[in-house]
């Protein structure tokens, strides 16, 4: 397993198990995104979501401990190429300049780092209830009158929306970058990718962002 | 016209460096940047003062010698050209101009301007070259090379080795670097043999060197006085990662004593 180790260890392979894992942790967005919007479909639609969601039993914890290792092997490689790339450069420049480097792109570790805090909160909040004893109070299944009563308080609504937000700017320059690191990039489709990655990073943004809103502006209640 | 430029001086690779102001009163626009410089440095000869000292050879824009960068630009504000081949005329008078080294770890100064570029040389020892005996020139078209390949190829062996894909990227890295010199050979029916061999003791002997990693930024390319493509980039990763995965290479590198 000694070449296992050699490619985990060199440059290109960290980047790989980044693109990967952020790649699988897309794909968990965009399926959380599209069970969260029954929301709009009233209490009936998103509780028996719920519902149906902790019936899969065995395969719902496969889910969970995927994620897990997702996000820890993300978060750790990240951060190991991270410092890596700040050893590499031990003198700044006195005059530093970016010539094409997005904003999203050069923000990658703050929004990254800022997500990891919001995924922590969020699993506080929502997965365990450990935020609220109003929320702990509902029924397990309750989950339609959970994301009412929470996001009628603005601060809540307030820092999700934002917290969605930074994940949109993360993603506008991870999701295209992802296809490089895989060894995706051709002439004929370079717009496209380069597009991507912003284009979902918006309809995520907006998609998550649209259930406080709506609680918050009394669409849902 | 007239330059205010600051510049880095350092005595040597351990003495700690600063930016030096300099007034140059008598800029022609005509002259390249590093004539620029050859007449600031007779001025300080002539002063008794150490010139400054800058890496420079053809200054035709093909040897890759000439590194600096220009108010945080690597080989300056024209694109597609290395600084030798740069002129005053894209100056403004009165302008303040900073010039720095390329930054790297892997890239450590020698002398204000000049940095050891010798991590690029140990990169290619590693694999950038094919050790079959090619004997005389064979009779044109004994050995077919599609258009396309031969065109890309060529287009990743306009590499000069400069190091301003280094100089420009936030993570110094030289990806730009390795990706042309492994993508020209690996794009030719010559280099197949060693294609992976070559990928993987490549990449290895760039990480050793202490280069970053990639951030697909792309500010190489942006630098690049040869406008390499990222593309090769992405063809490296391929290279590398199904070589990785593939071969039965381990790989080897080394790092040399300093
Ligand atoms: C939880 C904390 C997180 C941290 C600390 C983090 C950090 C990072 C960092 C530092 C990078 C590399 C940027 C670069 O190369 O300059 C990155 C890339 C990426 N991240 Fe995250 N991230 C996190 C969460 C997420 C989440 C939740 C997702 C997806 C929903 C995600 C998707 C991606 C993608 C797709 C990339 C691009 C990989 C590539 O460039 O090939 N990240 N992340
Ligand atoms: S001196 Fe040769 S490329 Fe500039």
């Amino acid at each position: 397993m000694g070449w296992l180790r050699q490619t985990t260890d060199s440059s290109i392979g960290g980047k790989l198990i980044v693109a990967v894992t952020g790649l699988a942790m897309v794909g968990f967005v965009v399926a959380h995104l599209s069970g969260n919007l029954l929301v709009f479909g009233g209490p009936q639609a998103v509780n028996s979501y719920a519902e149906g969601l902790r019936k899969l039993g065995a395969l719902l914890w496969v889910a969970r401990i995927g994620l897990l290792v997702m996000a820890t092997l993300h978060i750790v490689f990240a951060i190991k190429l991270n410092l890596a790339n700040r050893a590499a450069r031990p003198q700044a420049y006195a005059v530093k300049t970016y010539r094409r480097a997005s904003f999203a792109s050069r923000s990658m570790l703050l929004t990254g780092m800022a997500l990891l805090g919001y995924i922590l909160f969020h699993l506080a909040h929502f997965t365990f209830r450990a935020t609220s004893p109003e929320l702990a109070a509902l029924g397990e299944y309750e989950v339609y009158q959970m994301i009412v009563l929470s996001f009628q308080q603005p601060l809540i609504a307030g820092l999700y929306i934002v917290s969605m937000l930074l994940l949109g700017l993360h993603l506008s320059h991870g999701v295209s970058s992802l296809f490089q690191t895989l060894g995706f990039n051709h002439p004929k489709y370079r717009s496209l990718v380069g597009s991507i990655g912003p284009i979902l990073g918006v309809l995520l943004a907006l998609g998550f962002s649209s259930i406080p809103a709506a609680v918050l502006f009394g669409l849902l209640k | 016209m007239k330059l205010k430029l600051h510049v880095w001086r350092q005595k040597d690779r351990q003495s700690t460096g600063r930016m030096v102001a300099y007034d140059a009163p008598n800029v022609n626009p005509e002259m390249s940047f590093l004539e620029m410089l050859d007449v600031v440095n007779e001025e300080l000869t002539g002063k008794g003062e150490d010139p400054i000292a800058f890496d420079h050879d053809c200054r035709e824009g093909i040897c890759g010698s000439c590194s600096m960068v220009i108010n945080g630009t690597p080989h300056g504000p024209s694109k597609g050209t290395t600084v030798c081949q740069l002129h005053m005329r894209h100056f403004t008078d009165g302008q303040d101009v900073h010039i720095e080294p390329w930054r790297a770890k892997a890239f450590p100064v020698l002398q204000d301007l000049v940095v050891d570029r010798s991590a690029f040389d140990r990169i290619i020892q590693a694999g950038g070259f094919i050790s079959v005996n090619s004997g005389s020139a064979q009779d044109a078209n004994n050995l077919p090379v599609a258009k396309g390949d031969a065109d890309q190829s060529m287009d990743a062996a306009a590499c000069i080795g400069c190091g301003a894909c280094v100089a420009a990227c936030k993570n110094s890295a030289a990806m730009l670097f390795a990706a042309a010199k492994i993508s020209h050979l690996g794009l030719l029916p010559q280099g197949q043999p060693e294609r992976r061999r070559r990928a993987i003791n490549m990449v290895k002997q760039m990480d050793l060197e202490g280069f970053g990693n990639c951030s697909n930024q792309y500010e190489c390319e942006a630098v690049c006085p040869k406008e390499i493509s990222v593309g090769f980039i992405a063809r490296m990763n391929r290279d590398y990662l199904s070589s990785s995965i593939f071969s039965k290479e381990t790989g080897s590198a080394s790092k040399s004593e300093d």
